[in-house]
């Protein structure tokens, strides 16, 4: 790579060195800034839903519950859930590399509402905030699912306070969603047709679909129970002629699709990634674009898989296996598309391609685990237990935050102006492979043997792979740790980016490192298709 | 380590081997299609490394191909749907004689009553190789009778029962979880079944202290509580008179028809204004808050034994193994 054309570019006036003040950065209305923000706010949630997650492994490393009370516990996994859900995995992907990314990728200087975009990241943090003050203040034992009539009547938990700071969160949601939407429809730069569309962009139009449809309907179950704990409404309450199922239906209409909130950012940032380090179009451009319109419009229809053992008509439970099983079809096409796609390339492994890769290697084994939870005879056995536990992290982690992570380095460089250190890179994302498989396998064996979730003490035959797991926990910590610390490092020390050093394809490249607060000089016309590599000038 | 790495649950109930097959079959399959995956994209990742294969082909998809994969992971979808469902509705359906015994679950205990009036907490001893049926009820918050050797599990809602049936063929003692979570003691709501040889389980029903049967206890409830003033056993009673109502078609003053199946009988005692019969008056007052749940229970067997073929013999008199007798067609 020349570093003849590096120099330059630290020199030129961009996005972050246009005004240091603290004001400049919390009244901006510049999307990469707000990225930016985002970026920064969602890795504490990470570490504090991870510190949850460290303390919970630690507690089962032995059978007798003795680390923490029954109630501590129970406040762990209730936070590990609620931050890491709805404070970490939904905004990770859109929030970050998509508010980042979306307007760049299209030819456009800024998403189409740009103080709407800042007034998301407020409601981001007031949210954050109040779930802050909630575990400051003695936490919340609901679990992340608040099923009624515990969480409704028995909790003497802040679940009110809990359900507001999600109830706030949803809106910030919600405005990125329909940002998106906007955007994408209406501010492409000219020659920048839905079929020449970046496949991350495609991911993130399915997502911000989910988002603006799903979101509210949370947000009314989760405002029913808070209405019920609070005056009493007997909505979900039988003993006043109300139904708890019913808030499982609301609250898993959403939570399902939430999934995919999750999981389609990931798949549009494994789609760009495994074109530019295969250097090769991705296969099947169509077949990829509309899988992702495909899983968000069926992923509206298979919630109550989630409720096969929830005292359902077994009518119905026929009727969402069956469609459970039509969602899988989508993402087995985008993992064949990725594979065919590194056919005949010219590979390069570097780190955000390792990251890639991992991804179509966790989240095929989620995604294969998937089948098994969606087969009514068998998620009989496996429902509410550790098959589960492992089933979900398997998509949620390996999959979601592997592309997260991978993303995050691909385009380090356009947000930063600086490149990570690649050894380091390859080492982190080997070691969070190693320890993500240590920790979640042995996961699908104690949950076949029958252990539940959710214990704070198990029999003492469970304990060896719980020590596995632990074990593999310890492994995966180290691994995410690594990443915010060398990424700190080459803010500094990192190797000064150029402006495209993928030779990849997207707009977002053809503008310098880090971008002008305008992104283009110019508006930026579009006379090619996506990944088309001939698109790009001759170098080297 | 031997037996402290236990890898496969046991097998003890009639279930279990369906469920394993269905497993298996599930594991081999995408056992060798993931495994496909992985050598796929290693060896592209190895074979067309940039250093060995510097330029790369320009491909931009195959219609054939995506509709290849497409449909041939949709027909072994299908195939594991249809499995899965037959296991499912195997599950789901009680047999129509299977003994039934009764459920109450609350914060954080599990209560059995069994029909010849033994109560047990957090144990339920149960006969070999004969069908069971669970009717279950929560007092509070929802939990969730889970047997992983029997490969069976069922929430417990409050304020409708729920059913869950197996036919156990290994004797032994067996996890029982409360695998919905429902607070403090979530992990401490645990039990053990004990599967007893069907001599030693007579043997053990009679060495209970049970104040005679369930069915009885509710008789006498029955007459405590009044309702024999009005549901009298003609047709001269301001209420409808129950014998042999239990699983039968009931027609509503609204003209809907329901079944009176266990969660009927609870409703109408609870809120006996919600499915009036048709031609009685919505006269009878509410025993909310008067009963509990086992109380209800044993009201239930009672209406239930009031409508055997030999009905109005008390069932503590009925012989211990059941008649062969024709069981009456339950519920649905």
């Amino acid at each position: 790579m020349s570093s003849t054309v590096t120099t330059a570019a630290v020199e030129r006036t961009n996005y972050l060195n246009v005004d240091y003040s603290l004001k400049s950065w919390l009244l901006t209305t510049d999307h990469k800034r707000i990225a930016i923000l985002y970026m920064l706010s969602i890795t504490a949630m990470f570490f504090i839903g991870g510190a949850a997650a460290t303390l919970i492994r630690l507690e089962l490393l032995t059978p007798a519950g003795d680390l923490m009370s029954s109630d501590t516990y129970n406040k762990m996994f209730s936070i590990h859930g609620i931050v890491m859900v709805f404070f970490f995995l939904i905004p990770s992907i859109p929030a970050t590399l998509g508010n980042f990314l979306v307007p760049m990728m299209i030819g456009a200087k800024d998403l189409a509402f740009p103080k709407i975009n800042l007034a998301s990241w407020y409601m981001y943090i007031t949210g954050a905030g109040l779930m802050l003050y909630v575990i400051a203040t003695g936490g919340v034992d609901t679990g992340w699912t608040f099923y009624p009539p515990f969480s409704s009547t028995y909790s003497n938990t802040h679940v009110i306070a809990a359900i507001i700071a999600i109830f706030i969160a949803g809106f910030s949601s919600i405005f990125t969603g329909f940002n998106f939407i906007v955007t994408i429809h209406r501010m492409r730069a000219p020659g920048m047709t839905w079929s020449r569309l970046p496949l991350f962009i495609w991911g993130h139009y399915a997502t911000s679909v989910i988002m603006v449809l799903g979101t509210p309907v949370v947000a009314i179950a989760l405002s029913l129970i808070a209405l019920e704990r609070a005056f009493h409404l007997g909505i979900f309450d039988p003993r006043m002629g109300g139904d708890p199922v019913l808030f499982q239906h609301l609250f898993w209409f959403y939570s399902h699709p939430a999934v995919y909130i999750m999981i389609l950012p990931s798949m549009a940032v494994v789609s760009e990634v495994v074109s530019t380090f295969s250097r090769k179009r991705v296969f099947g451009y169509y077949a990829v674009a509309l899988a992702s319109v495909m899983i968000a419009v069926i992923g509206f229809l298979v919630w109550a898989h989630h409720m096969f053992v929830a005292g359902i008509s077994p009518y119905a439970a026929l009727v969402f296996s069956l469609l459970s099983y039509f969602v899988a079809v989508p993402s087995a096409i985008k993992v064949f598309n990725w594979t065919a796609t590194m056919f005949k390339g010219s590979i390069t492994l570097s780190t955000p391609m390792l990251y890639s890769m991992g991804f179509i290697g966790l989240f095929t084994m989620g995604g294969m685990t998937g089948l098994f939870v969606a087969s009514l005879g068998v998620d009989v056995h496996v429902h509410d237990t550790y098959f589960i536990i492992a089933h979900f992290h398997y998509i949620m982690v390996g999959g979601a935050v592997m592309g997260y992570l991978s993303g995050i380095h691909f385009w380090w460089p356009k947000m930063t102006g600086r490149m990570y250190p690649e050894v380091w890179g390859k080492i982190a994302a080997g070691t969070i492979f190693l320890g993500f498989n240590l920790t979640f396998f042995p996961q699908f064996v104690l949950g076949y043997l029958g252990m539940p979730r959710r214990y704070h003490a198990y029999p003492e035959e469970f304990q060896v792979l719980n020590v596995m797991s632990t074990a593999g926990a310890s492994i995966l910590a180290v691994g995410y740790v690594l990443p915010l610390i060398y990424l700190m490092w080459s803010l500094r020390y990192g190797k000064v980016a150029e402006d495209n050093p993928y030779r990849a394809t997207g707009l977002e490249w053809r503008t310098p490192s880090p971008p002008p607060t305008e992104n283009f000089a110019e508006t930026p016309i579009v006379t090619w298709d996506a990944y088309d590599y001939s698109s790009l000038p001759e170098e080297d | 380590m031997g037996e402290s790495l236990p890898l496969w649950p046991a097998r003890a109930s009639s279930m279990a081997a369906q469920t394993d097959a269905l497993v298996l079959f599930l594991v081999a399959v995408t056992g060798f299609f993931t495994l496909v995956i992985f050598i796929l994209i290693f060896s592209f990742a190895m074979k067309y490394r940039k250093e060995k294969h510097p330029v790369a082909a320009d491909i931009l998809g195959s219609n054939v191909l995506e509709v290849t994969w497409s449909i041939i992971p949709f027909g072994i979808f299908m195939m594991m749907f249809v499995w899965g469902a037959i296991v499912y509705m195997q599950e789901v359906r009680p047999p129509a004689n299977a003994m039934e015994i009764f459920v109450v679950g609350k914060q954080w205990m599990w209560k059995f009553q069994h029909q010849e009036g033994q109560r047990e907490i957090n144990q339920l001893h149960v006969p070999l190789g004969r069908d069971v049926m669970l009717t279950m009820i929560s007092q509070d918050v929802i939990h969730d009778v889970f047997i992983p050797a029997f490969r069976v599990k069922r929430d417990v809602l409050p304020g409708r029962y729920t059913t869950l049936w197996f036919r156990a063929i290994k004797p032994g003692r067996y996890h029982l979880f409360c695998s919905q979570y429902c607070g403090t003691m979530h992990s401490g709501m645990i039990g053990e079944v004990v599967v007893m040889e069907p001599a030693a389980y007579q043997a053990w029903l009679a060495g209970g202290n049970a104040e005679g049967s369930l069915a009885s206890t509710g008789q006498k409830l029955f007459q405590q509580l009044g309702c024999a003033t009005c549901h009298r056993f003609d047709t001269q009673g301001r209420g409808p008179n129950l014998v042999g109502v239990y699983g039968k078609p009931v027609l509503l003053d609204d003209g809907r028809t329901v079944t009176a199946d266990d969660n009927y009988i609870r409703e109408s005692v609870l809120t006996p204004g919600a499915k009036v019969v048709a031609g009685f008056k919505p006269i009878m007052p509410s025993f909310n808050g008067t009963v509990n749940e086992e109380q209800l229970l044993s009201l239930v067997a009672y209406v239930k034994s009031i409508s055997q073929p030999e009905q109005r013999q008390p069932a503590s008199n009925r012989p211990a193994v059941p008649a062969p007798a024709p069981a009456t067609p339950k519920g649905r």
